[in-house]
């Protein structure tokens, strides 16, 4: 760990201010960074700790949406009764991560920022492009099991590990942003993350010295929502494939879908092929099928996580079936 | 008070704090922080290393590399135990392994000494690495003799010939990983140099091993190295011998003339101290259509360092388990460019009854027979290798015992055949066998004028209940109630042990206490009868019951406090031991065990494979337990860490580097709780008189022994999947798993 100077923001307008100087970095619940930290990963040094802004709060929106402050802990969303009613799959998701300890101090804003839990990322010794652009990826070739079957690149094979954003990109969240000259600006989740084509290390379209203030979740869509997290063992695990779904159906026939994967990608990916693939068709396992296909029609294995592709396509079967059953 | 579930002694002073660790000692003052940096290569040479820029940032004391690090004595092979050899580091150029210490950063503070490590510059030549088991498996020698001097090849009979007449023939190949013994303390140490002395406290099971080993490494008298290590966070083998940070620290608090301490990180672990080597087994039975074995043959390949052999005797256990006239076993190295292998719980056993417990279950399914009958068929009445009888064998009625108590009548006959909701649900079970061991250990026993014993030895606690059944032992042999008994443990400067290790821990250490204290009762006694003050004087000893911090003998009685206190005022002590097994001739005589069978019932999820734990229960012999309650938290530990063998533990190797690849707990999985969601251990009761005097054995490494193979065999009953390449992860089961239903 290299030294680092530390202050505590009070409103969000000084700690934008703070974070533009050089090698300055927000910190909140520390969960990821404080790691990275000490492996020599990440090197800020400076660190503005804005964890106790006053962005905790879950507001109502005229709209019947939800505003989700960026400092809000994923225990308290999770736990939330407006999020468990109406957003089950957002406080399904984020049960499903971490421990009970890290939810506790992981905040909703840190969550969308967390970094791939690709091995060669967190070995300073291996060539990884998202560390160190230009150097190789040593997954491409290396023990990939965990990597990215859809969106990835030459560059780069590795996954985002959140769970919570997941269920928000099928919610279709958009994301507020603060910039230093204190102006707003509201990012659609599935424009929040990039691919990584040749630049992996650029994870998202925050410019620098931008600082996500808050979550806006919109009306929740018509529907029965569920997440299902896939993994080797019962808990605290990231997940080798997950799936957020919403579905209604009417008299059999599905009016509405919408599909998102987790840990196939350098991004929660939402699948339009999917759900063009299962809107106005009958609610049936034939259907889940075609709709499972249609989202892995472009996946391409590594070695080591070929199985992802087909264990994407059950999981998402089985999911459309208990979703839409239900409902 | 053996036998009672006593709360452990020290569970008020480790949940208050006051049990300090190695790292956690604050009595030598402010120590100085060391940082290891390890090679980023598998094999080669350090052409270049430049240390200026670290030896130049904030708080660096000093930066050693084998350029100015001090000579070390030899690794000398022809010490029989390897854990007391000598272990020199930073010896030279060429390096042998991915992250072998290349330098040490010693600095003020641990963040000074971390960030500086970063600045330590090395450039290397790459040599050509054997880091792919599978390419070298081909290449392999024959040991001299496997882990424990146990031979390497056993064969009784003709095996071809009872194999090739058999009426059913099995013959698979099974593999297991990479495995890691992760304590939770890890691997840790703290030097003070005191005048020309070392104190040393180091995190280690074997405190004599540890002195000895240092002494050797360093040159010095092993008179003036001072292990101490009152608190053990768990070891699992990886502790049975020193490590780099031991050496290290040691080097660097010398030539420092300050105290110095280093921790290894979680991931250092990974590349520092060791692992269970990665097997290929060939398990081949014969057996009648009666399901009587007719031929048994377990051919095991192993990696090895290459200058650190260590053949772990994976295939020992099978020359005891079953009966069968014509028998082989084989143990073969594949050398490889990766750390050490070594002991890692139930070496031998853990891995080895994963491959022939699975493959009697194959047996059994071929046979269409229930496989805890198959078992019972093929029990032995004497050791069918050695010849000899067992001391006290009861597999069969812990066969009996846990199926009658898991409800083994109700398992699914045909795999994959049971449903509940999602779930595929299938039973499994395993015997388990674990040889026991006896070494010698030395305890003394002092009472003290006001009636408190203390007992010192140079055992350790890993947590695993030392204190506390020393305890008991020493409340029943002097008649006193435990509060009055005071342990003192893991000093190299008490009465030296064999520590903690191979399950023999405890029964080394209570026998030898158990020992101390009969020959304490006879000095008390012998002074109460010449005491003309004591109510005892002149009356016969033979009667004597000591009970309540009494003697009586017939209707007199005194406080055993006041004969000590008039007789002996500065107290009085007496010594006991045990023997190394190789001198008792019971050892020679009889197969000494210890039994177990485990019960395991899984689902598998039909649509993703995921594999999960619904209930599991081991019933074990293992003599007389000092203990049960902590006799059952090992026993649980050992099932729980057979789950993870079975189901998610891999360490994986970077062919390319030669590196360990998922080198922390997020990626290098085992159970967490939600995994064991019920589970329970039973022990039966015994007394094995030919073991020791107090009739118990070693149940430490017990509970992990066929644990994974009834966790697999129940994924074969829901499955109808046979996977034989550990762990049984999903994409292994998936394809095997029928197509989704509506």
């Amino acid at each position: 760990m290299r030294p680092f100077t530390y202050e505590r923001a009070t409103d969000a307008q000084t700690a934008v201010a703070a974070v533009s100087r050089p090698g300055a970095k927000f910190i909140s619940g520390g969960t990821n960074l404080l790691d990275l930290m000490k492996l020599d990963i990440e090197q800020p040094s400076h660190l503005v700790d804005i964890s106790r802004l006053p962005l905790r709060d879950i507001e109502e929106l005229p709209d019947g949406g939800l505003r989700i402050g960026a400092q809000a802990a994923n225990s308290d969303v999770a736990a939330d009764a407006r999020v468990r009613t109406r957003y089950p799959v957002l406080s399904e998701a984020l049960v499903a991560g971490a421990s009970g300890q890290l939810r506790n101090m992981a905040s909703t804003g840190g969550n969308l920022l967390q970094r791939t839990r690709c091995p060669y990322f967190y070995d300073t010794a291996a060539d990884c492009n998202k560390r160190d652009p230009g150097s190789g990826c040593s997954a491409i070739g290396g023990f990939n099991r965990i990597h990215a079957i859809l969106g990835a690149s030459e560059s780069c094979i590795a996954t985002n590990p959140s769970d919570m954003a997941v269920a928000m990109t099928v919610l279709g969240a958009e994301i507020e942003l603060l910039d230093a000259d204190q102006a707003v600006r509201r990012v659609a989740i599935t424009d929040f993350y990039r691919l990584p084509g040749d630049t992996p290390h650029i994870e998202t379209v925050l410019r620098p010295g931008e600082m996500i203030t808050s979550v806006v979740l919109p009306p929740p869509p018509p529907g029965r929502q569920k997440y299902r997290k896939v993994r080797d063992r019962a808990s605290y695990e990231f997940a080798l494939v997950s799936v957020a779904a919403v579905v209604s159906t009417d008299q059999g026939t599905i009016s509405e879908a919408r599909v998102a994967f987790g840990g196939v990608a350098h991004k929660p990916w939402r699948s339009v092929e999917a759900e063009a693939a299962l809107t106005g068709r009958p609610a049936t396992m034939d259907t889940y099928r075609a709709a499972a296909e249609a989202a892995m029609r472009d996946a391409v294995g590594q070695g080591h996580n070929d199985f992802k592709i087909e264990l994407a396509k059950r999981t998402l079967c089985r999911t459309l079936a208990q979703v839409a059953r239900a409902s | 008070m053996i036998g009672q579930p006593l709360n452990r002694v020290d569970g008020p002073s480790k949940v208050a704090g006051r049990a300090p660790y190695a790292y956690e000692q604050w009595e030598a003052g402010q120590p100085l922080y060391g940082f290891i940096v390890g090679a980023t290569i598998g094999k080669g040479r350090i052409t270049r290393i430049d240390t200026e820029s670290a030896e130049r940032a904030p708080g660096v004391h000093m930066v050693m590399t084998h350029l100015n690090a001090p000579a070390q004595g030899p690794r000398d092979e022809s010490i029989p135990f390897e854990y007391w050899r000598a272990q020199p580091v930073l010896t030279g150029p060429d390096i042998h392994h991915y992250g072998e210490p290349v330098a040490l950063v010693v600095a003020t503070a641990l963040e000074q000494a971390r960030a500086a490590a970063d600045l330590v510059e090395v450039e290397y030549t790459r040599g050509r690495g054997r880091f792919n088991f599978a390419e070298q498996e081909d290449e392999v020698y024959i040991p001299k003799v496997v882990n424990a001097g146990l031979p390497t090849d056993t064969a009784v009979g003709d095996f071809d010939a009872g194999f090739d007449s058999a009426d059913v023939r099995i013959d698979q190949y099974y593999t297991t990983p990479y495995e890691f013994s992760m304590p939770m303390e890890p691997h840790a140490c703290l030097v003070e140099p005191r005048d020309e002395d070392l104190v040393v406290y180091v995190s280690c099971q074997i405190v004599d091993a540890a002195q000895t080993s240092i002494a050797s490494t360093l040159g010095l008298d092993p008179a003036r190295v001072h292990v101490v290590t009152p608190f053990v966070g768990g070891g699992f083998g990886s502790k049975l011998g020193i490590h780099s940070e031991t050496i290290l620290a040691a080097l660097a608090a010398r030539a420092l003339r300050r105290p110095v301490k280093i921790a290894m990180t979680r991931q250092q672990i990974f590349q520092l101290v060791g692992m269970r080597p990665t097997s290929s087994q060939r398990v081949r039975l014969g057996a009648g259509e009666d399901g009587r074995l007719a031929a048994i043959a377990h051919d095991v390949t192993m990696h090895t360092n290459p200058d650190v052999e260590y053949a772990e005797q994976t295939a020992a256990t099978t020359r005891s388990l079953y009966a069968a006239p014509h028998r082989l076993t084989s143990h073969r190295l594949a050398p490889l460019d990766l750390p050490r292998g070594t002991d890692v719980r139930a070496p031998g056993e853990a891995p080895g009854m994963l491959a022939v417990e699975s493959a009697m279950d194959e047996l059994a399914h071929t046979l269409d027979m229930d496989p805890v009958e198959l078992r019972i068929r093929n029990e032995p009445t004497v050791d069918p290798e050695r010849d000899v009888p067992y001391s006290d064998r009861h597999l069969v009625e812990c066969l009996r015992e846990g199926a009658r108590r898991f409800g083994w009548e109700h398992r699914p006959a045909a795999p994959a055949s049971v449903r509940d909701g999602r779930w595929l649900v299938g039973y499994g079970m395993s015997a388990a066998i674990r040889g026991h061991f006896q070494g010698p250990t030395a305890a003394r026993v002092r009472l003290e004028a006001d009636g408190t014993a203390v007992v010192e030895t140079d055992m350790t606690d890993l947590g695993t209940g030392t204190y506390t059944v020393l305890t008991q032992v020493v409340a029943d042999g002097l008649g006193l109630s435990p509060d009055r008994v005071r342990i003192e443990l893991g000093r190299s400067d008490f009465p030296s042990s064999w520590g903690s290790g191979g399950s023999w821990g405890a029964t080394n250490s209570c026998t030898a206490v158990h020992r101390a204290c009969l020959a304490l009762r006879e000095k008390v006694l012998v002074a109460a009868g010449g005491d003309t003050r004591s109510p005892l004087h002149g009356l016969d000893p033979a009667d004597a019951v000591f009970s309540d911090g009494n003697v009586g003998i017939g209707g007199a009685s005194e406080a055993v406090s006041e004969i000590v206190a008039r007789n002996h005022p500065e107290g009085v002590e007496a010594e006991g031991g045990t023997r190394f097994m190789g001198d008792d001739p019971n050892y020679t005589a009889y197969s000494i065990n210890t039994y177990g069978a485990h019960f395991a019932e899984v689902g598998v999820d039909a649509d993703t494979a995921e594999i999960r734990l619904r209930r599991m229960l081991g019933v074990f012999s293992v003599g007389r337990v000092f203990n049960p309650k902590t006799a059952r938290s090992q026993l649980i530990g050992g099932m729980i860490w057979g789950v993870g063998a079975a189901l998610e533990e891999e360490a994986v190797v970077d062919p390319r580097s030669g590196a360990f690849v998922n080198c922390d707990f997020a990626q290098y999985l085992v159970p967490v709780h939600a995994d064991v969601p019920d589970i329970d251990a039973v022990i039966l009761d015994g007394f094995d008189d030919k073991a020791n005097v107090l009739g118990a054995k070693g149940v430490g490494e017990l509970g992990i022994c066929g644990a994974g193979a009834a966790v697999a065999n129940a994924v074969f009953n829901a499955t109808g999947v046979r996977v034989r390449d550990f762990p049984i992860t999903i994409e292994k089961v998936l394809p095997g798993l029928p197509l989704l239903e509506a």
